[in-house]
């Protein structure tokens, strides 16, 4: 200690260093980075936890919405003649031997039918064309172009040449024009898709009315319950939180059915209404398998999320206030409107960006009691994730409906400010 | 990578498998899965002790593929449809069967010329003949009752609500048959813009009173519960419910659309050897022949035919509720792989925006 001292008395004051004679600067970073690097290994495990269960599956997913190589990587040559010769070009004997050569390993390879699926998610009915046409290819001799024509002379059709040209190249937007209604046509322009396909922009705008429905009425009946919890005696409001949390803590599906049990035709609710003169039979009324019951059981199944965050917001806004300014001349209306509501706004907002956000991606609900009225864009996702496993399409529909999301997410932080945002 | 999809490709459903080497079955659940369980697995694990755990999807063919896509996969065997088993063989997911670990019939004729035409594939083994037709509440019709398919969308003369399952296959086929389009020219109408916009502007007729099933055991809930008075199904469910649980349902066979369930073993199967082994045994003679005991589908072999009998109450004959007995095949179609494994995917889009719209 003399020591340091002793040096600390010799050295130009500027220049601080610690017992040991290290300089003060850096043996304090050394420290602070010790404690950083501790944190750090607190937070590892969550932060791999989300970079392995979140935002690697979601590059995953944008990357697959854009890249489909069921072509490319299985008809190798006849995507390097397309790479070689420029669009137009009238496929000739070296395309139809690349052609044929491909159709022979891809068959042998058990491939063939990857090849015609991705074709055929642009040009309909060329799925056999492949398998059929790849289960003869083994026995073709040059030239190969009347072999593969005499197999099936569909092969000359140039619309399949533009197609296959197109699917050629693994990574494509193509998806992504299906997922808001557009398609290429055979020279590669885009055009509307045939109406009688369209359905996918009309969903998406579904999808956020019923959501935006379904906050609404969230936020309208949730509002006077979480006032209620927050300004009753404990034990009255404990009571009534458990009415609030039971169904929170019940299954879903559950809950689903048993609206179903409730709403249909022969359920509760009609059958009451029957019984006591209100309808009659021939009037029961639809509840169920329409937009209808959608937006009730989904209405139901998200009111906690907003009557929790608006509750914890709620309760410890002192009375006081309320009663300050209606002793102050104002009318219970106008306390309410200028007192108590902006204080609750955090809660209000938090709720709403809850509700909507996991209304908009809320599938099972309408799925089960939907029927066609009430169906919604994840619907569309989750029939081509496991129906049509056009996982390619699916990607790129969830991709265009996140993108929707973050760019609400970002109006809402210009119009309110996320920090806004109270949830417990 | 693989494992990460794995875990974001959460869609299986499925529970993972056993350690031991159980063999994992997938099939459609609800009586279906019942007639299974007690025609081949329960024999299967009384003779071999290997037991076999039976695991339910909507559709089978759709976990499969998500999990030898994902390389993941907890399935030894799965029971699919016709076009997917096709398509799943093209696309490399599933294992080849060699027709030799077939069982020949007990009078000695090979397995290939026992089974029926076409319902030993590549890579799939029919085990039934399946249809698709549809089924009313007697209770809810006192004067004339639907006998034909024409009936099912005349809501004018038969009131109700009717319900169909959510997806093009069968419905269109259906829909052109009610507009009187014989049985066999309607896949050819099928392949033209004008045949499809005919089989939609029919079923335009009945979309506003019609609810919209996804899985084999919601067609008969939905008659129970008085919720539709007609209803497209799968034949062996509307039986089970009309003659195990005494149900007034009744089964029109005119305009049926039938084709057979297949068995396949998914690429890379955890028990392929034990899958092989059930294979063979589910698909033999006797085991088809028991499976009619407990669902009204027809055995898919030739020699099963005669050891059908009785169904498991011991008085229902089960003759006249098979799709291919004599006289419900007056009107009736055999679904056709090749049309759907082309058209699949088209003909639902459409499907699904024509659903969509208002």
């Amino acid at each position: 200690m003399a020591d340091a001292t002793a040096d600390l008395a010799g050295a130009s004051p500027a220049k601080l260093t610690t017992a040991d004679g290290r300089p003060l600067k850096s043996a304090l970073a050394r420290a602070q980075a010790k404690a950083r690097r501790r944190a750090f290994l607190l937070v590892l495990p969550l932060l791999l936890f989300i970079v392995l269960t979140f935002i690697l599956p979601i590059g995953q997913m944008l990357h697959r919405s854009i890249f489909n190589d069921g072509f490319a990587a299985n008809m190798p040559q006849l995507t390097q003649w397309f790479v070689d010769n420029p669009v137009g070009t009238e496929p000739d004997e070296s395309a139809y031997a690349a052609l044929a050569a491909d159709l022979k390993s891809a068959a042998e390879a058990k491939t063939i039918g990857v090849v015609g699926t991705r074709v055929n998610y642009e040009m309909s009915g060329t799925r056999s064309l492949f398998t059929s046409t790849g289960r003869k290819a083994k026995n073709f001799e040059p030239p190969y172009m009347q072999a593969v024509l005499e197999a099936d002379d569909k092969w000359a059709d140039p619309q399949l040449w533009g197609t296959m040209r197109q699917v050629s190249d693994a990574y494509t937007a193509n998806f992504f024009l299906a997922a808001v209604d557009l398609a290429r046509d055979t020279e590669g322009k885009i055009v509307q898709a045939p109406e009688d396909r369209r359905v996918y922009v009309m969903l998406f705008e579904r999808t956020f009315l019923i959501a935006g429905l379904i906050t609404f009425l969230c936020l309208l009946l949730g509002f006077p319950i979480a006032h209620l919890l927050a300004t009753l005696p404990l034990r009255y409001s404990n009571l009534l939180m458990i009415l609030v949390l039971l169904p929170f803590w019940t299954s879903l599906l559950v809950r689903t059915t048993s609206w179903i049990v409730l709403l249909q035709g022969q359920g509760v609710v009609n059958n009451t209404l029957v019984a006591t003169g209100i309808l009659t039979d021939d009037t029961r009324i639809q509840m169920i398998y329409n937009q209808m019951g959608t937006i009730i059981a989904m209405t139901h199944i998200l009111l906690p999320f907003m009557i929790l965050p608006l509750y914890s917001v709620m309760r410890p806004i002192p009375p006081s206030y309320v009663r300050a300014a209606r002793s102050l001349g104002a009318s219970s209306w106008t306390a309410f409107r200028r007192i108590y509501l902006p204080q609750t706004l955090p809660g209000i907002g938090a709720g709403a960006l809850l509700v909507f956000i996991l209304g908009v991606g809320y599938y099972i609900t309408p799925a089960l009691v939907g029927g066609a009225s009430g169906q919604l864009i994840s619907n569309l996702i989750a029939f081509h994730m496991q129906d049509s496993l056009n996982w390619s399409l699916a990607a790129a529909i969830a991709a265009v409906l996140l993108a929707a999301v973050l760019v609400l997410y970002w109006l809402y932080d210009r119009l309110i400010g996320i920090d806004n945002l109270k949830l417990g | 990578m693989k494992k990460l999809l794995i875990l974001s490709t959460a869609l299986t459903g499925v529970a993972a498998s056993t350690a031991s080497a159980d063999v994992t079955v997938m099939s459609w659940g609800g009586s279906y899965a019942v007639s299974q369980v007690e025609a081949y697995h329960k024999p299967f694990t009384a003779e071999t002790g290997i037991n076999v755990v039976s695991v339910d999807a909507d559709n089978p063919a759709t976990p499969i593929k998500a999990q030898v896509e994902a390389n993941n996969v907890t399935v030894d065997v799965a029971d699919v449809e016709y076009a997917d088993a096709i398509r799943l063989c093209d696309e490399g997911l599933l294992e080849e069967i060699d027709p030799a670990i077939l069982s020949a019939a007990p009078d000695g004729t090979p397995a290939m010329d026992d089974f029926l035409p076409g319902a030993v594939t590549d890579c799939a083994v029919a085990t039934i003949v399946f249809s698709t037709v549809f089924a009313y509440d007697s209770s809810k019709f006192s004067g004339e009752k639907p006998d034909s398919i024409a009936d099912f969308f005349d809501t004018a003369t038969f009131p109700g609500k009717r319900a169909m399952r959510k997806g093009a296959k069968a419905n269109l086929e259906m829909a052109l048959m009610a507009d009187g389009v014989p049985a066999a020219d309607v896949y050819a109408l099928l392949e033209t813009d004008e045949g499809v916009d005919r089989a939609f502007a029919k079923l335009d007729e009945i979309k506003a009173d019609t609810i919209w099933w996804e899985a084999g055991a919601q067609p008969p809930q939905l008659l129970a519960d008085g919720e539709v008075s007609m209803t497209t199904a799968y034949n062996g469910r509307i039986f089970a419910a009309a003659v195990t649980e005494g149900k007034p349902f009744e089964v029109v066979w005119d305009g049926q659309v039938y084709e057979y369930d297949l068995f396949v073993i998914p690429k890379g199967a955890p028990n392929l050897e034990e899958a092989k082994k059930f294979l063979t045994f589910a698909t033999d003679t006797q085991r088809l022949a028991d499976q009619a005991k407990w669902i009204s589908y027809g055995p898919a072999r030739k020699s099963s035919g005669a050891l059908v009998g009785m169904f498991m109450d011991g008085k229902t004959e089960m003759g006249p509720h098979m799709p291919t007995s004599e006289a419900n095949l007056t009107n009736a179609l055999a679904s056709s792989y090749e049309f759907w494994v082309d058209r699949d995917s088209e003909l639902n889009e459409r499907f699904n925006a024509w659903l969509a719209v208002n």
